[in-house]
C-alpha cells in the first residue's frame, strides 16, 4: 500500500491577529496539528498601538485543503481576518536576504558584478568577504543565492515573504 | 472599591455567571481557590457554589461534560497544576470533539517560577492550546474577572467547546478590583448564529422540490437547546421527510416517530444508510460528515445534492462538498426554514414513492439478532433495560465500544439531553463520571451508565464519588469478558487473532461495588434479566449490575472500514475475516 499525495497550489495568506502571547504558537500549531504545509511565515506587529500583528503565510495545498486552512485560521479566537492574497488578485511579494561570500581575486570581482546585476547592496566588507543585502521575490533571491554558491557563498539569512495587495484597497 | 484576592475574584465571577457546581480535585497550586470556596460556602450556605470532589481529574472533566450535556449549562472544572492539568487533557479533548461547553480552571506555579521546571509545573496553555476552543494564562489579577466572563462567553456561544484558564498561584493571592462586566462584545470572536434569508429560501426551495429528501441531523441540534429539537419535529412534520441522525444527535427526533430511520453510519441502520445513498437531497443540520458517518467517500450519496447547515464554517466542505452552505445556529436555521416554508404555503410533498422504498429497506429488519436460550444476548439486555425504564425517561450514558453501539441501536430516545456518550474522541471511561455529572444536574432523574467490563475499569474509582454525594447512579455492565469492539475488528479483519483483547483478571464487580457502599447485582441467565433490572430500579441508592452476556456477539449491521453505505454487513456469516491493506489502514 502507498500513501497518496494530493495536488497542491501555492497561496500567500495575510492573517491579522491580536498581538497576544502564544499567538504564533497557536497559528504554527494549527498547521502542524492538521498536517498543513508552511513554506514561509513572517510575523510582526503593524498597528499604531502594537495591538495587531500581521502574519504572512505561504502555504501549498489543494484547493479543498486551502479552504479548510482559511476556515480553521478564521475560527481561532484571536484572529481578526484572513485574506488569501493569491486569490484576491494582484499583489506584491518581497523578501530580504543577507548573503555572505568569501573569496579573493576573480571570484571577488565576479561576486560584485553579479550583485550589481541583482541590485544587491554591500552592507559589510572585509578584504576577503562581502555581505550583500538583496530584496525581491522568492525566485530572484533563489537565483541570486544560487549564483553566489559559485563565487564563495558561506552563509545566507532570509526573512521569508511579506506581501500586500496592489491597488487602493487595504486587506 | 476594595481589592480582593485573585481567588476571591474567581469565586465572585463564577457566582455572577450563575455557576452552581464545580467538579474538581485540590492540590498545591489551587489551595488559595479552595480556601476561597470554603469561605464562600461558610458565608453563603446553600447558595454557595457546590464543589464535587472526584477521585481523578479526568473524571472531573467527564462529569462536567455529563452535567453540561444533560442540563445545557456549561460544565466547570477546577484542578491543580502539573498532573492535575495533564490528567484533565483527555476530557478537555473529548469536550472539543463533541462541542461541549466547559470551562476548566487550572492552578499554575507562581509567575516567578514559570519556566523553571518547578514542582508540579507543566506548560498547561501549551499542552491545551490545540485541544481547547481557547485558553488563557492569567498573569494579572486585575484581568482575571474579565477573562473568566470572556471564557464562559466563548465556551457557550457559537460552536460550544472547552476553554482553559490557567491561574498562577501568586495571581490567586495578589489583590485587584473586580467589577462584573456588561454584555461581552468581543473584538474578534463574533459567531454567526442567524443565516442569510436568501440561503434559507434556497434551502426551502430545494427541499420542496426534492423527490427523495432526507434530514441528516447531529449534535448541533442538541447543543442549540431543546427548542431546536421541537423545531426539527415541526420541519419533519411539514416536509414529511425521513430523518436520520448521528450518534451525537440521538433524541432530537423521538425514536417513536414514524419518520425516524434510526442512526446512520458504521453501525447505523440499513434503512438510514440506504436512504442516504439513494437520496436526491441531503439536509445536514449540525452534523459534520464524520468518517464514521460517510463510509467510503467516493461512494457517499452519489446522486444527492447537499445542504450543509453548521455554526462552524470550518465544518462545511471539510469532508463533503456542499451544494448550499449555511453558517448558522441549527435551531435558528430550522426555525427560519419552517417559517419560510409556511409563509410560502408549500403543501406537504408527495413522498409516497420514496417512503415505499424506505419501507422496503426497513423490511430487512437489520437490528434483529439471533436469540439464544442459554445466554443473554447483549441486544436483548439493552431492549429489556429500555422496556423497564422508558416510562421514567432515563438519562443514559455510555462508555465506548460494542455496548455503546448496541445502546445507540436498541435504546429509544424520545427527547434531547437524555443520551450522553463520547462520540468524536471515543473515550473509554467517560460513562461513569458523565453519569455522576448528569445526576448532580438532575437529582430526581434515573441515570444509567450502560458500560462494558473493560471500559468501566478506566474510571472505576468514581464509585466513591457517587457514594460520597449519595447519587443513585446505576451502572449496567454488559460483561462479555472482551474488549468487544476490538475483538470484533480482530475477527473481521485479522482472522480472529485476538491480540490482547481478552479481559483477564476481572474484579468481582458485585463485591467491588459493595466495597464502595453500592448495591451489587449479578445477572447470569436470560431468566434472571428482567428480575435483575427490576432489583436495580427498586434500590434508591447506587447500583452496579454485572450482566453476563454472550461472549462472541458482534455488533451489526456494520459498514466495514473502506466500504460504501450499500455494502453493509448484516450477519456474521457475511464476514470474510480478512481485509486488504487499504482498508486496514483506515481507522
Amino acid at each position: 500500500m502507498h500513501i497518496r499525495e494530493e495536488q497542491r497550489e501555492r497561496h500567500t495568506l495575510a492573517v491579522l491577529v491580536d498581538n497576544e502571547p502564544g499567538i504564533l504558537a497557536r497559528i504554527a500549531g494549527l498547521f502542524s496539528g492538521r498536517g498543513y504545509n508552511i513554506e514561509s511565515l513572517t510575523v510582526t506587529d503593524v498597528s499604531e498601538d502594537e495591538s495587531v500583528s500581521r502574519i504572512t503565510i505561504v502555504t501549498s495545498a489543494s484547493p479543498a485543503t486551502l479552504e479548510q486552512v482559511i476556515a480553521q485560521l478564521d475560527r481561532l479566537v484571536p484572529v481578526h481576518k484572513v485574506v488569501d492574497l493569491t486569490a484576491a488578485g494582484p499583489h506584491v511579494e518581497r523578501e530580504l536576504a543577507l548573503v555572505k561570500v568569501k573569496g579573493t581575486g576573480d571570484h571577488r570581482i565576479e561576486a560584485l558584478r553579479l550583485a550589481d546585476v541583482y541590485r544587491a547592496r554591500v552592507v559589510d566588507a572585509t578584504t576577503t568577504s562581502f555581505v550583500f543585502e538583496v530584496t525581491g521575490g522568492t525566485d530572484k533571491i533563489d537565483k541570486f543565492v544560487e549564483l553566489m554558491r559559485e563565487v564563495g557563498l558561506i552563509e545566507v539569512a532570509r526573512t521569508g515573504i511579506v506581501a500586500i495587495a496592489r491597488g487602493t484597497e487595504a486587506a | 472599591m476594595t481589592e480582593k484576592s485573585g481567588a476571591d475574584i474567581l469565586v465572585e465571577a463564577l457566582t455572577d455567571l450563575g455557576v452552581e457546581v464545580v467538579f474538581g480535585y485540590p492540590g498545591g497550586a489551587v489551595l488559595p481557590i479552595y480556601d476561597a470556596l470554603f469561605k464562600n460556602g461558610a458565608a453563603r450556605g446553600d447558595r454557595a457554589i457546590r464543589h464535587i470532589l472526584v477521585r481523578h481529574e479526568q473524571a472531573a472533566t467527564h462529569a462536567a461534560e455529563g452535567y453540561a450535556r444533560a442540563t445545557g449549562k456549561p460544565g466547570v472544572v477546577l484542578v491543580t497544576s502539573g498532573p492535575g492539568a495533564t490528567n484533565a487533557v483527555t476530557g478537555i479533548t473529548d469536550a472539543l470533539m463533541d462541542s461541549i461547553p466547559m470551562v476548566v480552571i487550572t492552578g499554575q506555579v507562581p509567575t516567578t517560577l514559570i519556566g523553571s521546571d518547578a514542582f508540579q509545573e507543566a506548560d498547561t496553555v501549551g499542552i491545551t492550546r490545540h485541544c481547547t476552543k481557547h485558553n488563557y494564562l492569567v498573569k494579572d489579577p486585575a484581568r482575571l474577572g474579565d477573562v473568566v466572563h470572556e471564557a464562559f462567553h466563548i465556551a457557550t456561544s457559537g460552536r460550544p467547546g472547552p476553554v482553559v484558564i490557567d491561574i498562577p498561584k501568586d495571581v490567586q493571592v495578589a489583590t485587584a478590583k473586580y467589577r462584573k462586566p456588561g454584555p461581552i462584545q468581543h473584538k474578534t470572536y463574533r459567531p454567526q448564529v442567524k443565516a442569510e434569508r436568501s440561503l434559507i429560501e434556497a434551502a426551502v426551495d430545494m427541499l420542496a422540490a426534492a423527490e427523495r429528501p432526507i434530514l441528516y441531523t447531529g449534535g448541533g441540534i442538541i447543543n442549540a437547546g431543546p427548542a431546536a429539537s421541537q423545531m426539527l419535529r415541526e420541519l419533519a412534520r411539514i416536509t414529511g421527510a425521513p430523518v436520520t441522525s448521528t450518534l451525537m444527535g440521538l433524541g432530537a427526533l423521538p425514536a417513536s416517530s414514524p419518520q425516524w430511520l434510526g442512526m446512520l453510519g458504521m453501525h447505523g441502520t440499513y434503512e438510514a444508510n440506504h436512504a442516504m445513498n439513494q437520496a436526491d437531497l441531503i439536509v445536514a443540520i449540525g452534523a459534520r460528515f464524520d468518517d464514521r458517518v460517510t463510509g467510503r467517500l467516493d461512494a457517499f450519496a452519489p446522486n444527492a445534492r447537499k445542504i450543509h447547515i453548521d455554526i462552524d464554517r470550518s465544518s462545511i466542505n471539510k469532508i463533503v462538498r456542499a451544494d448550499l452552505s449555511i453558517v448558522a445556529d441549527a435551531g435558528r436555521a430550522i426555525e427560519d426554514m419552517v417559517l419560510v416554508w409556511k409563509s410560502r404555503q408549500h403543501p406537504k410533498p408527495d413522498l409516497s414513492e420514496w417512503w415505499r422504498r424506505i419501507d422496503g429497506w426497513r423490511a430487512v429488519r437489520c437490528l434483529d439478532f439471533p436469540e439464544s436460550g442459554a445466554e443473554i444476548m447483549p441486544q436483548r439486555a439493552i431492549r429489556a433495560l429500555y422496556e423497564a425504564t422508558k416510562a421514567r425517561a432515563p438519562i443514559i450514558t455510555t462508555e465506548v465500544g460494542q455496548h455503546q453501539m448496541w445502546a445507540a441501536q436498541h435504546f429509544g430516545f424520545e427527547a434531547p439531553n437524555k443520551w450522553l456518550t463520547s462520540g468524536g474522541l471515543g473515550t473509554m471511561g467517560y460513562g461513569l463520571p458523565a453519569a455522576i455529572g448528569a445526576q448532580i444536574g438532575n437529582p430526581g432523574a434515573l441515570v444509567i451508565d450502560i458500560a462494558g467490563e473493560a471500559s468501566i475499569q478506566m474510571n472505576i474509582q468514581e464509585l466513591a464519588t457517587a457514594t460520597q454525594y449519595r447519587l443513585p447512579v446505576k451502572i449496567f455492565i454488559l460483561n462479555n469478558e472482551y474488549m468487544g469492539m476490538v475483538r470484533q475488528w480482530q475477527e473481521l479483519t485479522y482472522e480472529s487473532r485476538y491480540a490482547e483483547s481478552y479481559s483477564d483478571s476481572l474484579p468481582d464487580f458485585v463485591k467491588l461495588g459493595e466495597a464502595y457502599g453500592w448495591k451489587g447485582i449479578r445477572i447470569e441467565r436470560p431468566d434472571q434479566l428482567d428480575a435483575g433490572i427490576a432489583d436495580m430500579l427498586a434500590h434508591d441508592g447506587p447500583v452496579i449490575v454485572d450482566c453476563m452476556v454472550a461472549k462472541l456477539a458482534n455488533c451489526f449491521p456494520m459498514i466495514p472500514s473502506g466500504a460504501a453505505h450499500t455494502d453493509m454487513i448484516l450477519q456474521a456469516n457475511e464476514v470474510s475475516g480478512t481485509m486488504d491493506d487499504e482498508a486496514k489502514a483506515l481507522v
